[in-house]
């Protein structure tokens, strides 16, 4: 597996042009059951596209390629392809469509979906839509150029005719697809859907417990495991004992999984697996199991020492990523120096859903339902696992209850894959809680050291910035030890501000854990430093916070940082004029500048990741034992096209939540290589009480449409902490600040 | 054992020590209650007994025997809570998971206390937890479903 490839953007641009229409692609049939509806590419009476088809009553299918796990992607994108064929949305089903390279890539993290793919959604519209209005021009005698599509009909204006797509479907199916070329699109202005708010068409069954996630997944015959995991990583078996297990009521029987070796990839952990007729007897079953486990290399790791040797090498100089000017020399003539230490700790996913999979695999097959993040990654594990060929591994995509980059990692889907083939029968592998943040792929701790000029006209001239962290490649590259230029780029080498002299940097670092990426990445630690930094600079040149960084990021303009190894994206230049407006806009809508009563303080905090723009106001009220509450976040966003404005303000509202939760309580720890926490009780996560009013603020425009998702979350922390400053004068420059802060 | 859920008189002959959350997912079919934590942290799994909100990832199925279950699938007949109504006028749910448990938190807030405060609301749900971060709109939803927003 090349994870690079995986993350990398510009391969889909590359690939793209391989999408080819009218594909009807047989033996992939529709299944029904378990699980939400799946399907194969589309098979129906009429499949314009891989993505579309017409039943004969009009009824039209749209296949959702990319996961849902509350980012709103089966609404969205589907709501693109229906809008383009003027399809009438009660009258258009969504299925999820399982794992299959025809559709492109569905790995679903980046914040990338509707960036990646509205532009082949409109295709597949536009071309079923245009078939239609060919079938009806036909049966009319008249120029195709005479009809037009509303609503899930075709109209002839001229002599007042029309027909309903039912009556086209026969038709339209012998006519020849256009080529992409030929299609014609809908201007903006006539969009049915694409910009109003849709509520989720998932939404019916959520609110019933219908909805069906991976953990609600069974077929005839399946078997429950749970997996004793070495708490260590790459640690192994030495001896077991499975004799009280096994006479606990329901058990099985218990199967050895062996043990990953480095670099972690995806592989199974390893372990005993539990296997029982219910979920319960197979995690009473793991209660009683004696193991006496090898914890091999990792036992070193403890994170108070770990957080020292970060700290350390942020002391010293690194690897420069980006030199422009001479910082020595600005620092030396500076009329004020600053400089400031910050550290993150390690953060797990935690998602209500822990990682769950059934597989089943028999002797020529292989399937598996799972919510995943990355099903193609999974064709290509269980094809490896079971000796079998890709096209005999066939992968159901279930909803997920929450994924924040967790699920996109498919150990768990391989577990269960092992452990049918091995018992042959279909097993269902659940994680608890404790599994879920003792085994999880956690997001690096960090620590950064930012070091700034001001010369004698108050004016920012030097910017230094090194950081050090485990890079995200040491999972999939044993010996990676330095970050990759696309973790750099979340916010620390692409900072914006128009200073001469600077110099960012980064350390090496040898990862003893599993590393992963979480909702919004390294722009989380990068955007605290920058952002929490930025507004020290306001204080020490004597400027309100909001004025310096308008100030800081200087003329409009737009930036371009290749030369610093960072990929410029086509149609999304960097423009400063539009981080500058979300500050406007957020200030303006925050009411910064006006009074606030005692204790509360405003903090506000910019930043631009995923190609959208993100401005945070954070309102915090402080009390005299130094307990914090945020009573109001005003955030504004422009990610340029918002599809579903519902859904960009629910993604927002989302990342207010995500963002205070990881700055007040995120923080897992490993002592002897074992991570101290396991559950909701030593690993907080934010609830109703301490969730804030959020008035999300979106800028409309024409600029083709960022990400959504993940952009949210980076200015929250930092906002946070600028607001606790300015209401207490106490600077916090480490994650999480606590329930409580010194005062 | 017999047990009364949504209604229904049904027959378990597993073991009586087992959560109700795992009788009724892995045993009887019913997934629409879901597991989280598995310690009564998270609000995933709640469902009433007796009209009452439990956790049942931390109730043992001798406690049901002789109680009415009720479950997300059979909150109300009709699936016309108006909770349920309620949750759809706000678009509620991202991923949707802890959605079942939120709904049967609230249903039960709200036939205790028909008319809650703010602080009431806030008290009778700050023990379910949402990962997606929806509180806002389930407070508002709560507040529609209580008669106080339109």
């Amino acid at each position: 597996m090349n994870p690079v490839k995986q993350l990398s953007r510009r391969d889909f641009v590359k690939t793209s042009g391989l999408f080819v229409l009218g594909v009807s692609m047989a033996g992939c049939g529709r299944q029904d059951k378990p699980g939400i509806r799946n399907a194969g590419p589309s098979d129906g009476p009429w499949s314009p596209d891989v993505f579309i088809s017409l039943d004969a009553d009009g009824t039209v299918h749209i296949i959702s390629h990319r996961s849902e796990m509350g980012q709103g992607t089966r609404t969205g994108l589907t709501a693109i392809v229906a809008d383009e064929l003027e399809a009438d949305w009660e009258r258009v089903i969504v299925e999820q469509a399982m794992a299959d390279a025809v559709y492109g890539n569905q790995n679903t993290d980046g914040s990338w979906s509707v960036r990646g793919f509205m532009q082949r959604m409109r295709e597949a519209g536009a071309s079923a839509r245009q078939m239609l209005e060919q079938a009806a021009a036909d049966q009319w005698q008249v120029d195709v150029s005479e009809c037009r599509a509303e609503n899930h009909r075709i109209l002839h204006d001229a002599s007042a005719r029309s027909l309903d797509y039912k009556d086209l479907v026969l038709a339209a199916a012998a006519l020849p697809v256009p080529a992409p070329d030929t299609l014609s699109f809908k201007p903006s202005e006539k969009f049915r859907y694409i910009g109003k708010d849709l509520p989720i068409v998932d939404l019916d069954d959520m609110t019933h417990g219908r909805a069906s996630y991976g953990i609600d997944a069974s077929v005839t015959g399946m078997k429950y495991a749970v997996i004793a995991r070495c708490p260590v990583t790459f640690g192994r078996v030495k001896s077991f004992d499975a004799e009280e297990t096994l006479a606990f009521d329901g058990v099985q029987q218990v199967v050895e999984v062996p043990a990953a070796t480095p670099p972690a990839l995806y592989q199974a952990l390893g372990g005993i697996a539990v296997i029982a007729d219910n979920t319960w007897a197979a995690m009473e079953g793991r209660k009683r199991l004696k193991i006496n486990w090898d914890e091999g290399d990792n036992t070193s790791y403890n994170s108070e020492d770990y957080k020292a040797q970060l700290l350390s090498a942020t002391r010293q100089d690194g690897q420069v990523v980006r030199g422009e000017g001479d910082v020595t020399e600005a620092f030396a003539n500076a009329e004020i120096t600053l400089d400031a230490e910050f550290y993150t700790p390690h953060l797990a996913h935690a998602p209500m859903e822990p990682p769950v999979a059934l597989a089943s695999v028999t002797t020529d097959s292989c399937e598996i339902w799972a919510p995943t993040q990355d099903p193609q990654s999974i064709i290509e594990a269980g094809a490896a696992i079971t000796g079998l060929a890709p096209e005999q591994i066939k992968v159901h995509v279930t909803l997920l209850g929450g994924g924040f980059g967790r699920k996109s990692k498919c150990d768990f889907v391989n577990e269960a894959i092992i452990l049918s083939k091995s018992i042959a029968a279909p097993v269902k592998v659940i994680w608890s809680r404790e599994d879920d943040i003792r085994h999880g792929y956690l997001h690096a701790p960090s620590a950064q050291y930012l070091k700034a000029s001001i010369n004698s006209e108050n004016a920012v001239d030097g910017w230094l910035h090194r950081v050090a962290y485990p890079t995200i490649m040491s999972t999939f590259d044993a010996g990676a030890k330095r970050p990759a230029s696309w973790e750099i780029g979340m916010g620390a080498v692409n900072m914006p501000y128009d200073i001469a002299n600077v110099n960012i940097a980064s350390a090496e670092t040898e990862a003893k854990i599993r590393i992963g990426w979480l909702r919004s990445v390294c722009n989380i630690f990068q955007a605290f430093a920058v952002c929490s930094f930025t507004d020290e600079i306001a204080y020490a040149r004597n400027k309100d916070p909001l004025e310096n960084f308008l100030d800081m990021l200087g003329p409009d303009r737009h930036l371009d940082f290749s030369s610093f190894g960072q990929e410029a994206v086509d149609d999304y230049p960097f423009d400063t004029a539009r981080l500058r407006r979300v500050a406007e806009l957020a200030a303006e809508k925050a009411g910064w500048g006006s009074l606030l009563p005692e204790g509360h303080g405003h903090g506000i905090a910019v930043h631009r990741s995923f190609l959208s723009y993100v401005a945070a106001v954070v309102e915090v009220v402080v009390d005299s034992d130094g307990r914090w509450n945020v009573p109001r976040v005003d955030i504004a966003f422009d990610c340029g096209l918002a599809v579903n404005p519902d859904r960009v303000r629910a993604q927002l509202e989302g990342s207010v939540v995500f963002g205070l939760s990881l700055a007040r309580d995120g923080n897992i720890t490993a002592t002897n290589g074992r991570v101290d926490q396991g559950n909701f009780d030593d690993y907080p996560v934010l609830r109703m009480d301490m969730t804030p009013e959020t008035s999300v603020h979106i800028v409309h425009n024409d600029a083709p449409p960022a990400g959504v998702g993940e952009p949210g979350v980076p200015p929250i922390a930092p906002a946070l902490a600028n607001a606790i400053f300015a209401a207490t004068g106490t600077r916090l420059r480490e994650m999480p600040f606590g329930p409580q802060i010194a005062v | 054992m017999n047990l009364s859920i949504n209604g229904e008189s049904i027959e378990f002959d597993g073991d009586a020590n087992m959560p109700l959350l795992w009788a009724l997912r892995d045993v009887l079919g019913l997934t629409g209650t879901k597991f989280g934590c598995g310690k009564g942290l998270c609000g995933a799994c709640t469902v009433h007994l007796n009209g009452e909100a439990i956790r049942s990832c931390l109730t043992p199925v001798s406690a049901a025997e002789g109680a009415e279950v009720t479950t997300i699938e059979g909150l109300a007949a009709d699936g016309d809570h108006p909770l349920q109504k309620a949750w759809a006028t706000h678009n509620v749910p991202q991923c949707g998971y802890c959605q079942p448990g939120q709904i049967m938190q609230a249903a039960s807030l709200l036939a205790s206390n028909p008319k809650p405060s703010e602080q009431d609301i806030v008290d009778g749900m700050r023990g379910n937890i949402c990962r997606c971060g929806t509180y806002e709109r389930i407070k508002k939803a709560i507040r529609t479903a209580a008669g106080e927003l339109s």
